[in-house]
């Protein structure tokens, strides 16, 4: 990337950041969203302060050249949340591709030069990569629930059969058929 | 998630802003994964609730009886006459909001309806209605709705979107109790028949065979002998468990679940492995009882009638047995209902005396109405008298945090007993944050017959506030162990667990204690009660160098 754009990222970084959590948060109801963003307390609201430790590492790793270790560890939580939540997948990630709009919505003016525009370009396609990489972590998660799902019924129901003797394992016989 | 992949047109049409409306104006969505499926009309019947028939709650047609808002009617106005706090708490509420982010399904989910405020507002409004005067002149201004079809419906969806677990009612400035505005709510749609299976077959199963499951006598004994062998495999010593002896000096009752389900089974093998050293050791009397064989009680998640039909049965086994006094395994509910209801239900247990621990001959004061003492409270008191041989190396490899259990935390201020048991059988133990433990501990998620498969985005959501804290101290100190007294959390924790810290496994107190302790005649141990590898055995030495 450009040094450009760069430093115009990094010098109104807390604004973006600012910018970027209201628009993640405005996929919950008006009432959840306050108290997601005005609680600090990080286990009274677990919701705001991942999303928001999240985005700025995320952000910084947009900025700064993308480390997928880095970006999943961070990532990975929100969408967590989000994959167990009332969401359909598309509200659920579509906060990343919403960094796009306040992107050009903020350097509106700046973006006239055309190398700035170039390096935009070049940002929006690493937005669209974080964006794949969420959908990667969301179809994860829910199969992580439709696993858990079964195995507990799996459990809940064959081991206590089994260990209650009521299962016979018949391998060792044959069947006696001609 | 969608239940239908969206057309091309319909893509272009997709808001990620919810709607701004009232909550009065907002219509319920039964989501796939937050409720439990409907109760089997054939344990309904078997406990004589009303209106048994298969239904659908994603069913437009509930098959209520034709006169289903007279009956809620007259229900409502006889908890009110009944129940003095019922009334109080309908009344007192300022809505001013201090418990509204304290509830664990309102912060894990981020749906309005689940502020504990707004549940009980569900109840207030039709209260409101029905039964005072501003509410029916002024109607909606005065914040009152009339009982329709669409309220119902949002009753049943979020009175089974609250797991009783009581943490609002710490920060109400007026003592309202949310849980039991909760209870009166299930009390009154089991009048329509409109419970959850995932409580109703337990509470037949356990009306009629004696626990949640309906493991008849035999196969209960059946898996205590299991666990027979499974000790002696360990420890090289044969215990032997005491069944429906009469005279005892001690009945024994415990959750089923830790006698079916992993890894409260482990929990199970604990007790029997304490019992069995303290009978050794000192002569302990004490038995087990098939009949008796569930100390939860699901029938307080259904009436109050029902909650007292299912606790007195383990009140007549222990007058059938003649035992002195009861001692109780490591359980949430059952001891809410213990130390909070139990007394005018079926108490007092006059037949019974006063529990005193036969070994330090401490008297239990705390347990001199219901006669019931925790098994923590037990062994701690041996631990605090020196009467237990422990050696809490062989839990080294054992990171633990503890877990306040809702009940034993906020419905009988259980606080100290376990911690200090923890303390002295482990030499690694890490608290959550003040915020998350004790009186303001967070709920497993899965709580008053929640628990159940289908419900697990429920399950999921309502746990996080818990796992986010577990989660820092697996950060912060590397805790690999969560430590609980509740047969639920047994059941319930692993599956939050392995969805959001995976590190972390699950286990009761006692599994600890017996791992720790020291049987008279025990062989060297090389593994714990799981059968997993001892750190410096010989066995995982072995392991270590077959990995080099």
């Amino acid at each position: 990337m450009g040094t450009g754009l760069e430093r115009l990222l990094e010098k109104h970084k807390t604004a973006i950041l600012k910018n970027w959590f209201e628009s993640a948060i405005q996929a919950y109801a008006p009432d959840m969203a306050l108290f997601i963003s005005g609680k600090k307390d990080p286990f009274a609201n677990p919701v705001g302060s991942t999303t928001l430790k999240g985005l700025e590492v995320l952000l910084d790793q947009l900025i700064a050249d993308m480390d997928r270790q880095i970006i999943t560890s961070y990532l990975d939580p929100i969408i967590r949340i989000r994959a167990v939540q009332d969401f359909t997948p598309s509200q659920a990630t579509a906060f990343i591709l919403l960094l796009k709009k306040i992107l050009r919505h903020r350097f509106a003016d700046e973006l006239r030069d055309h190398q700035l525009a170039g390096e935009l370009v070049l940002l929006e396609a690493k937005i669209d990569q974080l964006c794949l990489m969420a959908f990667d972590i969301y179809m994860a998660c829910r199969e992580k629930i439709y696993e858990i799902k079964a195995a507990e019924t799996r459990n809940r129901t064959f081991r206590a059969f089994e260990r209650a003797g009521l299962i016979t394992d018949t391998l060792d016989e044959k069947p006696g058929l001609k | 998630m969608a239940e239908e992949i969206l057309k091309p047109e319909e893509l272009l049409q997709i808001s990620h802003r919810p709607p701004v409306t009232d909550w009065m104006e907002t219509p319920i969505n039964i989501r796939k994964g937050m409720y439990c499926y409907a109760s089997n009309p054939k344990s309904v019947e078997y406990v004589g609730l009303p209106n048994a028939r298969p239904w659908n709650p994603v069913e437009d047609d509930w098959k209520l009886p034709e006169n289903w808002q007279e009956i809620i009617h007259q229900g409502f106005k006889e908890r009110l006459e009944k129940f003095r706090s019922f009334k109080v708490f309908m009344d007192i509420c300022v809505r001013c909001g201090a418990c509204a982010d304290k509830c664990h399904y309102f912060i894990g989910t981020g749906d309005p309806k689940n502020m504990p405020v707004l549940r009980a507002e569900l109840l207030r409004s039709v209260y409101r209605n029905d039964f005072t005067t501003v509410g029916r002149i002024l109607g909606k201004v005065a914040g009152a709705r009339p009982l329709t079809l669409e309220v119902l419906k949002e009753w049943w969806y979020y009175f089974f979107q609250c797991s009783e677990c009581r943490r609002c009612s710490v920060f109400c400035p007026y003592g309202i109790d949310t849980a039991e505005i909760t209870i009166m709510g299930r009390e009154l749609l089991n009048l329509l028949g409109l419970n959850i299976d995932w409580i109703a077959t337990p509470v037949a199963n356990c009306y009629r065979t004696g626990n949640h499951l309906g493991i008849q006598p035999h196969a209960f004994k059946d898996m205590l002998d299991f666990f027979v062998d499974d000790i002696e495999e360990i420890t090289g010593v044969r215990v032997e468990p005491q069944f429906n002896k009469k005279g005892a000096d001690i009945l024994f009752i415990t959750p089923s679940g830790d006698v079916f389900a992993d890894p409260g089974t482990y929990t199970c093998m604990g007790y029997m492995m304490l019992f069995h050293f303290l009978q050794e050791r000192y002569g302990l009397d004490i038995t087990w009882s098939t009949y008796a064989s569930e100390g939860g009680n699901f029938g307080f998640f259904t009436s109050h009638e029902t909650m007292k039909r299912l606790n007195s049965k383990m009140y007549a086994e222990a007058k059938r047995l003649g035992v002195k006094w009861i001692l109780g395994g490591e359980c949430g509910h059952m001891w809410r209902v213990i130390n909070q209801y139990m007394d005018t239900m079926n108490g007092p247990a006059d037949f019974l005396r006063t529990p005193v621990s036969p070994i330090t001959g401490t008297r239990f004061e705390n347990a001199k109405s219901t006669k019931m003492v925790h098994i923590t409270e037990f062994t701690a008191d041996l631990i605090k008298h020196g009467k237990l041989d422990l050696d809490p190396r062989r839990n080294d490899h054992l990171k633990v945090t503890y877990h306040d259990s809702c009940n034993p935390s906020r419905g009988m201020g259980l606080f100290e007993e376990p911690r200090y048991v923890i303390q002295n059988v482990c030499n690694h133990f890490y608290e959550m944050p003040a915020n998350t433990i004790r009186e303001q501990t967070f709920c497993c998620g899965s709580g008053a017959g929640l628990n159940a498969g289908e419900d697990m985005e429920l399950r999921l959501t309502g746990g996080l506030p818990r796992a986010n804290a577990v989660n820092y101290v697996r950060a912060k100190h590397g805790v690999n162990m969560l430590a609980c007294i509740c047969a639920i959390d047994r059941a319930a924790l692993p599956a939050l667990m392995e969805y959001w810290v995976p590190e972390v496994d699950v286990t009761g107190v006692h599994e600890l204690v017996a791992n720790a302790l020291n049987l008279p005649g025990q062989n060297e141990r090389s593994t714990d009660l799981r059968g997993e590898e001892l750190p410096g055995s010989a066995g995982a030495a072995e392991g270590e160098a077959d990995e080099e």
